[in-house]
């Protein structure tokens, strides 16, 4: 069952189109990512969803309610973990969850073994009466994670939960994030412009200039860019190259000592190919194409943190637009 | 309305004042040193004949001024939060835009009447006793002017969109407010545009409520401007016209 559903959904700053004509479905209980360059419209679409912007056209509704005429319904049944933290620095992190718990109406009687679960959940439980000024950024982001799953939301939103992060709070923490759909039973929402994050997505949209130009698992989204690339060094590339070429009927090249072809297979072909030229083979390496791979031919660029700068005037003047309007 | 949602946007207001031991401190401090530097100074300008001390005068005065601080400054957090992202938490709850004003609107009155009452228990020694009527008289008045201030704060902090907008807050509408409130001088002895100024001052109905319960048998230049229902209804009427104002703020902004 879909439990996000989006149709031709347009937002528009003064002439300045930040979401163009977007359409997508999210299965429950799945991890559906966001892909794409700063000023995408990533965050521009999570906070139509969230109910904080309303749209210049098109629908989109979740677990069957309208976010606009059904703002409070679909407030609900999402949790949301903000771009820039939304945490009151100066309560702890007990006092920040209570709080949320109020706010979403939870009963007097299970708010605090709900905050104690959560704040045990993220390995927060030890901290849970220090004040939030003297977390890490890692330890913020999991307890705003542990925060939007007080009130047991149906879709968890995570719009970039690893920016500013260190290597090794990033990889906990999608360990952590690709558990919550079984753990938590929610469907999660995110966007991200690492790539290589968003290989524990089920399904990914990937996004450039506020229109949606590739949707697909991670494996079938690099299945379109052409496959495998199989390198392999012999005692005798010459040879060996001739033979390849005429198993596969494929071009074989050469570069640097070392035959590479493109393959849509790669790992059934390595078999194959070993078996054909047998002793003479040295070594033999698969390279799969990354998710950069697949934006970079999408695109004709490569996502990069460098970007931003250009992304930044546009983000200024669509703020200045709102404050006018 | 919500009101879980409103007692905990209180709660945490509450939470925060009692942990900032500065904002308390200064909160009694100021007071203090109006009264005994500025009035005692003064008092020595005003011929004593003129009815009750100069003293005692702005006392009611100073309480006004306490009140416009701090309900002004709880409901300025607002910006605080919008700047540190906080507000968003509160904006994506299913909470009416209703409750989180009337939250704010609460947790500025609670505050401020706190110290309202701590100011009243303190200063019994400027020269008069409170019967417990009175006292309660004026805690009552306390309570609705802060929440008609405290309504008109999140106005202000609608309007303005960063934490640098607090000093031209402070010196081009808070100043004027407590300058122009009757608070240090008797309206009816302003100059006519001044005067015309503190009529329109909410803060002046409420310092002139005050004066009411305080000096209840003072006639002469010292005497309250108004009359005691007026101060009344101008404090009610205004209270909900900043609600219903903040709420459509609130809600043109998502």
């Amino acid at each position: 069952m879909s439990i996000i559903r989006v149709e031709n959904l347009i937002k528009r700053f003064g002439n300045i189109t930040a979401v163009n004509d977007i359409s997508f479905e999210i299965e429950e209980g799945t991890i559906f990512g966001f892909l794409g360059p700063n000023g995408a419209g990533k965050t521009t679409t999570i906070n139509i969803l969230c109910t904080l912007l309303a749209p210049t056209s098109g629908k989109a509704s979740i677990n069957g309610h309208d976010c606009m005429k059904e703002s409070s319904k679909v407030r609900k049944a999402i949790g949301i973990v903000f771009q820039d933290t939304t945490l009151d620095k100066d309560l702890t992190a007990a006092e920040n969850l209570i709080f949320h718990a109020y706010l979403y109406n939870i009963a007097k009687d299970k708010m605090q073994e709900r905050v104690d679960d959560v704040l045990r959940f993220v390995d927060l439980y030890d901290r849970k009466d220090d004040l939030v000024k003297k977390f890490s950024g890692g330890m913020k982001r999991r307890l705003e994670v542990a925060r939007g799953l007080i009130h047991r939301p149906r879709v968890l939103f995570l719009d970039e939960p690893t920016l500013g992060l260190d290597p090794q709070s990033r990889t906990n923490l999608w360990e952590f994030i690709a558990e919550l759909p079984e753990k938590h039973n929610v469907t999660i929402f995110m966007t991200t412009h690492y790539m290589e994050e968003a290989e524990v997505c089920d399904r990914i949209a990937i996004i450039d200039n506020g229109k949606i130009i590739a949707m697909g698992t991670p494996d079938e989204l690099k299945k379109a860019v052409g496959g495998d690339v199989v390198y392999i060094k012999t005692t005798d590339n010459a040879s060996a190259k001739k033979e390849i070429e005429r198993l596969f009927r494929l071009d074989v090249s050469e570069k640097e000592g070392e035959l590479y072809l493109t393959c849509v297979m790669g790992d059934t072909c390595i078999p194959e190919m070993i078996r054909t030229i047998g002793e003479r083979v040295l070594s033999v390496r698969l390279q799969r194409p990354t998710l950069n791979d697949v934006f970079l031919k999408l695109t004709g660029k490569a996502i990069r943190e460098e970007e931003t700068s250009g992304m930044d005037t546009i983000k200024e003047e669509v703020r200045a637009y709102r404050r006018r309007h | 309305m919500e009101f879980n949602a409103i007692y905990v946007i209180v709660a945490r207001e509450f939470k925060k004042f009692i942990r900032e031991r500065s904002r308390l401190f200064s909160a009694i401090a100021r007071p203090l040193l109006w009264l005994f530097i500025v009035g005692a100074g003064l008092s020595r300008l005003i011929s004593p004949d003129t009815g009750v001390p100069y003293i005692q005068f702005i006392f009611p005065g100073i309480l006004g001024m306490t009140i416009l601080f701090s309900s002004i400054f709880s409901s300025i957090s607002i910006i605080w939060d919008k700047e540190f992202g906080f507000l968003k938490e509160i904006l994506v709850a299913p909470v009416s835009r209703l409750s989180i004003v009337i939250g704010k609107a609460l947790s500025g009155t609670v505050v401020s009447t706190i110290q309202a009452a701590i100011i009243l228990v303190l200063f019994p020694f400027i020269g008069f006793k409170l019967s417990l009527l009175q006292f309660i008289g004026v805690i009552l008045i306390c309570a609705s002017i802060s929440f008609s201030i405290s309504a008109f704060g999140i106005v202000l902090a609608t309007f303005y969109e960063s934490y640098e907008s607090f000093s031209v807050i402070m010196n081009f509408i808070v100043m004027p407010m407590f300058f122009l409130s009757g608070a240090m001088y008797p309206v009816k002895l302003l100059p006519e545009i001044l005067r015309i100024c503190a009529k329109i001052n909410p803060l002046t109905y409420g310092i002139d409520a005050i004066k009411h319960v305080i000096f209840p048998r003072e006639a002469g230049p010292m005497s309250p401007d108004f009359s005691p229902v007026t101060d009344i209804a101008v404090i009610l009427i205004t209270s909900i016209v900043f609600v219903f104002i903040a709420k459509k703020a609130f809600e043109r902004k998502g």
